[in-house]
């Protein structure tokens, strides 16, 4: 007699059967649960009946969203990983990892040494849900994608923690015009790096590695990344035909201890189950109150309208805009009268510069000889691309195309809201022009785009999904936070029987939070101004605007080209020409692009440039951190103080000779405050002292697997890369102190350092396996106290040679300290020295604010050197904070390094002609509390505040228009 | 440096203002609540629960910082913009510990809110021992200080004996009921008596042998220990009840006291004289107020253990030994090494399972709990270490879903225990 056990297991995305009869499988099931949790169960289950004779089995659920089913139908329940840790050791033990990528869920299973298993955090969103969301945005099924990424001819780097980052970094790819067989297996590699990462975790891979889940299953050309990153062969790589059934098989064998119950009474627990709809009581109320409510609403945004004129019927003059952005290009033609011949709206599929050559050729077969393209300009993302490609006339920024067009609809607006695909915008008018200018973090991409995803995986159209989502009854509160966060909340809201209805309204919800609350940091509706529009591609969206207007308690204004604005206001602005330099026709005929890849070699940041070769024998090269690759001669370069201060530390060379031998320090962290004080002390005491090289992405690349937490700063997780750097090179003896309390510069209220700059050197010794085998040194030091230090060096120096006195040390410590005064001096005067160039010759002057680390170039990614690009002086927030007084601000002012921030954001506030750009390293804690300070201080003082978050991105595109954003906003106002 | 409009709690406004206090222990804060009551003081403390306090606090404070920070705004203006307070007789109260963590912020981001919802006439009272703020009309005399000692003890000895009783009453509720009469009774007496140190240890032995006699049944559960950052390892606010969750899926609880924290920050002001000269003056103190507290502590666990019925606790000289194994005792931010010792005593003493609880993205956890892990796992391969992030979209789908990894994963390792003892 059969002896039936069946496992269920429904994860966040699938819902996969198998019923076993003792050992053997005799059936198995996988689909797609479209979060009809329960419902697809119960389906699955009928089915199966239908096809198999049973009277009696023992039942087990298993997975993400089985977890609330079994717990509604009375059913056991084991954890996923646990169910396929039993799996694989009673089917392979010879097995010693088990790589499991799910849905929304990575895992990974150490057999080795006793078994642990590992989940990935809540922030890592490097699973089956980002590989489809990238599909979508290289406009390609999974299976193409992965069948493209085999064609690959090399990497790019793409931020691995969490899935809105990647997407920063494919979109201006895409836009550079990289293959997309080589994004597609970037995007892979990233998956693989984030496993690596947030998993692995410095734990050695040895023996077989085992693969399961649906992507690893499916791609091939992820399983060729784990295959090469992890360095294993046809022996060692293990994907078993159960791959994707894993968690239902653990489940079903651990049914074997399961009560065995009449399959009746089973559908009979699941029907009950499914359909007793249990509320959450998370919800909002509806959008709208009634029918009427609704209709009103209509009616009033009917009326901001652009009136359309024929194409076909016109003659005369007519001016082309064109907004290349990240996800969608948008193409407006207008006519004399500013009314719309023509318009554009379509996701870039990845190739803008296709898409507007077809446009453009439709465009002139519409015109015929009737209408002359008198002028046209192009903004966004693309712009550089596609002015140089089509020879447009001009490249404007993003917010004044917007602001432009935003006054046409509405003279006096004093904010602008844009939520696109990829960005939120927000700017706020005063006199006339841009007074401030908020754009989204990297980090809180909740715009546009989410919602399209989150409707194609849940099988509707966007436009269907969005009008469900007006008829919601009760939406779900999804937070406000990152979109990973929203993905896992919008999974707990389908355990808990949430409708499409009002899973639609609450996306729309979250996203007009996100924008109100992170983006425009705002607590009341009057802080963000009396004559409001709304515009980008995601107000299309009813229920978006409908959620905005009922969050801030007002009407605004939605012009009915929403999602068309930035085109349209390039048209606007190209109304100034009489001529175009546009492709004529004929030219267009013979246009060809084509574009290939290589490095810079212009220095050793070796930047990936994109080389994009045009018919008229023109080149664009894009994603250059700096001119240099652009074969540009080098133009005459303003001061920089972020350069002085590289280049000061690397002058800092070994001494030859060294009687004491050889001494090796991380660049990294608090050695970029203190390199002077470290290199004189070791130096008289006859060292030579080794400074780990300035990174570039290999030096994190080589530390990635030691890190334990992915969620500390990058600052942080480069340390590790530095000090393996200094071990790889053979140096026995590494430093790094832990400095608590940092220097006292007497301008706070204390001077401590931040936790993790503090104590960094706690977690390399717990983290890196290497430093076991060296001597390396962590003391904890009173940086404020000369013979402190000295107690407290001596032991551990003496260690290394015991020929070392206290007296010599003393002396050495006293000289440290002189060079360390010198060196801050040197850098005021320095910092001087480029205010008084950038006034006598005319130019701007930036402070590039954050901490003494970001002058790094893999962490601040050549900011500086694009700034300087710009025409800015730029200069460093401690070489000018000396010029303006201690500051008494509103929060705790206790770090060393802020009270410098908040000083240097005075002298900002102080000159006209100085401007202050924060750098806030993704993760980093205490600036959550600086910004908003300094971010006051500045608006306060009739300043733009402009915050640039860096991660492992880089990707300078938006950092670009940011600064452009400034410098345009800036020009306007004078 | 604080700004100038910096608003004083005067003795004038400690006659009909209202001071409300943001929960973070239950039992600890009633009893303190009951002290500064007979003291003069009008507190209120907020029970107030449910998504809102979040979505206020996500309002009210920029959204990066760390949830702890959220929650208390978010209950505190909560309460403020309810209607229930004559917004000109109240004050706020927080702690503020002054460390280089940017929880020593609370205090300014309370201020920063009041002052966007234009209250910023409302004064927020800073709970500190180290005269950060001078506020004439909330004064910590020695006899108040005193007397917070035993409310903090018998804080930690109802929560232990709750979480040691609660898993195996017969009578669900029993424990929780007898907490609640204890601290009502307690509360009174340290509001009205004067202290006498006799009486507190007839108390102490009295709800030792009440709890003794709820009827229970052993069954063999599981110990699951939770540290962590001390807002979200205590506040059931923000650690989505956790407590309940693991007692639910048949664990018992072990939830290292608040006068660990104390003796820990006590012990970091006697380091900091130690290392870095500071404290000078106060050092004697300080000493003093080690040897006190750990006194105080011993004398507890003694009578539990003279008992019997109960597990008694670990000696903090102990746990700074345990400490010292692993990561330097100049850890001090946050929780610091405390974090890191105290899983290890965990384990050591049998409960291998732990949750280590943080906010998302908590600057000293990257170090001491996330970062001690891999050397944990070294010393001690049977330890079950789970980390949760606890935040404002958090889901929690996912943080159960790990927690019961770790759970099944306690469950096998209880199973091979006991089949080598058998």
């Amino acid at each position: 007699m059969a002896n039936y056990n069946l496992g269920v297991d429904i994860g966040s995305t699938t819902a996969k059967l198998v019923l076993m009869d003792k050992e053997k499988i005799v059936y198995q099931k996988y689909q797609r649960h479209l979060s009809r949790v329960r419902q697809t169960a119960l389906e699955m289950i009928k089915e199966m009946v239908q096809q198999i004779d049973i009277d009696t089995l023992s039942v087990t659920i298993s997975g993400s969203a089985g977890m609330g089913v079994a717990n509604g139908a009375g059913i056991d329940f084991i954890q996923e990983v646990y169910a396929t840790g039993e799996v694989v050791y009673k089917l392979a033990p010879d097995t010693s990892v088990v790589i499991e990528l799910g849905g929304e869920d990575a895992k990974v299973i150490f057999y080795d040494g006793g078994v642990d298993e590992r989940m990935n955090g809540t922030c890592a969103g490097g699973t089956g849900a980002f590989i489809d969301q990238m599909a979508v945005l290289l406009d390609m099924t999974v299976n193409e994608m992965d069948a493209a990424s085999l064609k690959a001819t090399q990497i790019y780097p793409i931020a691995s923690r969490c899935g809105v980052f990647a997407k920063t970094d494919i979109q201006p790819l895409l836009n550079q015009g990289a293959s997309k067989e080589d994004i597609a297996a970037s995007i892979f590699q990233a998956v693989v790096n984030q496993t690596i990462t947030g998993l692995i975790q410095g734990k050695k891979i040895n023996g077989k590695v085992m693969f399961l889940g649906g992507p690893l299953f499916y791609c091939k050309g992820l399983q060729k990344r784990f295959y090469e990153t992890l360095k294993l062969t046809s022996e060692t790589a293990i994907f078993p035909e159960y791959a994707l059934y894993s968690v239902a098989m653990g489940a079903a064998m651990h049914a074997e201890n399961s009560r065995e119950i009449p399959v009746a009474e089973l559908i009979d627990k699941l029907e009950n189950s499914a359909n007793s709809e249990t509320v959450s009581s998370d919800r909002l109320p509806a959008l709208f109150e009634s029918d009427s409510d609704y209709y009103r609403f209509v009616e009033r945004h009917s009326k901001a309208n652009v009136q359309n004129r024929s194409i076909n019927e016109y003659s005369g003059k007519a001016w082309l805009g064109v907004d290349c952005g990240s996800t969608t290009t948008k193409l407006v033609l207008i006519a004399e009268d500013k009314t719309v011949l023509y318009s554009y709206y379509s996701s870039n599929k990845g190739n803008p510069v296709q898409v507007l050559r077809q446009q453009l050729e439709e465009i002139y077969n519409l015109c015929g000889d009737r209408i002359v393209i008198s002028g046209s300009a192009v903004t966004g993302y693309g712009e550089e691309l596609i002015k140089h490609a089509f020879h447009i006339d001009e490249g404007l920024v993003e917010t004044i195309a917007h602001y432009t067009a935003a006054k046409y609809f509405q003279p006096d607006v004093d904010f602008i809201l844009d939520i696109g695909g990829q960005d939120i915008k927000c700017f706020r008018i005063k006199n006339g022009a841009i007074d401030s200018i908020m754009l989204n973090e990297a980090c809180s991409s909740g715009c546009g785009s989410f919602i399209e995803t989150f409707a194609k995986a849940m099988g509707y159209p966007i436009a269907e999904f969005a009008a469900l989502g007006l008829k919601a009854k009760a939406p779900v509160n999804l937070g406000s936070r990152c979109t990973v966060f929203m993905n896992s909340s919008v999974k707990q809201s389908q355990k808990d029987g949430a409708t499409v209805e009002d899973i639609s309204a609450g996306l729309s919800v979250s996203v007009v939070k996100n924008a109100i609350y992170k983006v425009i940091r705002a607590t009341s509706p009057e802080e963000l101004g009396k004559k409001i529009v709304v515009q980008g591609g995601t107000f299309y969206n009813d229920a978006v605007l409908r959620a905005f207007e009922k969050e801030i308690g007002a009407d605004v204004i939605r012009p009915s080209i929403a999602g068309l604005m930035g085109a349209y206001g390039a048209a606007l602005h190209a109304m100034q020409f009489n001529e175009s330099t546009i492709l004529k026709p004929r030219q267009l005929a013979f246009f060809e692009h084509t574009s290939k890849t290589t490095r810079c070699k212009g220095c050793a940041n070796q930047c990936h440039l994109t080389v994009n070769k045009f018919s008229d024998g023109k080149t664009f090269i894009s994603g250059n951190q700096c001119e240099k690759g652009l074969g540009a001669a080098d133009a005459k370069e303003l001061p920089n103080l972020h350069a002085w201060k590289r280049s000061y530390i690397e002058n800092l060379k070994p001494a030859e000779n060294a009687k004491r031998g050889k001494i090796g320090l991380p660049l990294a962290l608090s050695t970029f405050e203190f390199a002077p004080l470290w290199y004189t002390m070791f130096t008289e005491l006859g060292f030579s002292v080794h400074f780990s090289k300035l990174s570039n992405r290999a030096t994190y690349e080589r530390g990635q697997f030691t890190i334990p937490s992915d969620t500390a700063c990058y600052p942080a997780k480069i340390m590790h890369g530095h000090v393996l750097q200094l071990i790889d090179d053979g140096i026995t003896n590494i430093f790094y102190p832990g400095i608590t309390y940092n220097i006292d510069e007497h301008a706070g209220d204390n001077h401590y350092n931040c936790p993790v700059v503090a104590y960094y050197s706690e977690l390399l010794h717990g983290n890196i396996e290497e430093l076991k085998d060296i001597n390396y040194m962590y003391p904890y030091l009173d940086i404020n106290n000369q013979k402190s230090m000295v107690k407290t060096l001596l032991p551990c120096l003496q260690k290394i040679d015991r020929s070392i006195t206290k007296y010599q040390l003393a002396a050495a410590v006293r000289k440290a300290f002189v060079a360390y005064e010198n060196y801050k001096l040197q850098l005021r005067a320095e910092g001087e020295k480029a205010v008084k160039f950038a006034r006598n010759n005319g130019n701007r002057i930036m402070i590039l604010a954050g901490r003494p680390y970001h002058i790094d170039p893999e962490i601040g990614h050549g900011i500086d050197k694009l700034a300087t690009s710009l025409g800015f002086v730029v200069v460093s927030e401690d070489s000018v904070a000396h010029l303006a007084p201690v500051q008494y601000v509103h929060v705790l002012d206790q770090w060393t390094f802020h009270a410098r921030l908040y000083r240097s954001a005075r002298f900002a506030v102080e000159n006209s002609d100085v401007e202050l750009v924060q750098l806030v390293s993704f993760g980093c804690g205490v600036d959550a509390i600086t910004t908003d300070e300094v971010r006051s201080m500045l608006e306060d003082g009739g300043k733009y505040y402009t915050q640039i978050k860096i991660d492992e991105i880089t990707n300078l595109g938006a950092v670009k228009i940011r600064l452009r954003s400034l410098l345009g906003a800036l020009e306007e106002k004078k | 440096m604080q700004d100038k409009s910096f608003v004083p709690f005067t003795e004038e406004m400690k006659k009909d203002y209202t001071i409300l206090v943001p929960n973070m222990l239950p039992i600890h804060f009633k009893l303190l609540l009951s002290l500064f009551r007979s003291h003069g003081y009008n507190l209120e403390l907020l029970e107030s629960d449910g998504p809102q306090i979040a979505e206020t606090g996500l309002k009210y404070t920029h959204n990066d910082t760390c949830y702890p920070a959220i929650l208390v705004v978010g209950q505190l203006m909560d309460a403020v913009l309810s209607g229930k307070y004559d917004t000109d007789k109240i004050a706020l109260i927080m702690f503020q510990t002054g460390g280089g963590c940017r929880a020593s912020n609370y205090i300014s981001l309370i201020r920063k809110a009041l002052k966007k919802a234009n209250l910023a006439h409302i004064p927020v009272i800073s709970l500190n021992f180290n005269g950060m703020e001078n506020h004439p009309g909330f004064k910590l005399t020695p006899k108040i200080l005193y007397s917070m000692i035993y409310a903090v003890c018998y804080g930690d000895l109802i929560m232990s004996l709750v979480n040691q009783v609660r898993p195996y009453e017969i009578n669900a509720g029993d424990a929780e009921k007898l907490a609640d009469r204890w601290t009502a009774a307690l509360g009174g007496e340290l509001a009205s008596e004067k202290i006498r140190y006799r009486k507190i240890k007839e108390n102490y032995k009295k709800i030792i042998a009440d709890f003794a006699k709820i009827p229970m049944v052993r069954t063999d559960r599981p110990k699951v220990g939770i540290v962590g950052e001390i807002f979200v390892k205590y506040s059931p606010l923000a650690n989505n009840d956790l407590e309940r969750f693991l007692i639910k899926e048949g664990a018992e609880v072990v939830v290292p006291g608040l006068i660990d924290f104390c003796l820990y920050a006590i012990y970091n002001s006697i380091m900091d004289y130690k290392l870095y000269g500071k404290n000078k003056k106060t050092y004697p103190v300080w000493k003093f107020a080690f040897w006190l507290f750990n006194k105080k502590k011993n004398d507890i666990s003694q009578l539990i253990k003279e008992e019997g019925t109960f597990d008694g606790w670990t000696e903090f000289d102990k746990i700074i030994d345990i400490a010292a194994n692993v990561i330097s005792l100049a850890v001090k931010m946050g929780e610091g090494w405390l974090l890191t010792s105290e899983m290890m005593e965990l384990a050591e003493s049998g409960c291998k399972n732990i949750v280590c609880t943080q906010p998302f993205g908590c600057l000293p956890n990257h170090i001491v709990g996330k970062g001690m892990m891999k050397p944990l796992k070294e010393i001690m391969p049977d330890i079950n270490i789970v980390a949760i992030d606890y935040d404002a979209g958090a889901s929690r789908v996912n943080q159960e879903n790990r927690l019961k990894l770790m759970l099944s994963n306690a469950k096998r390792i209880m199973d091979t225990d006991k089949t080598i003892k058998a």
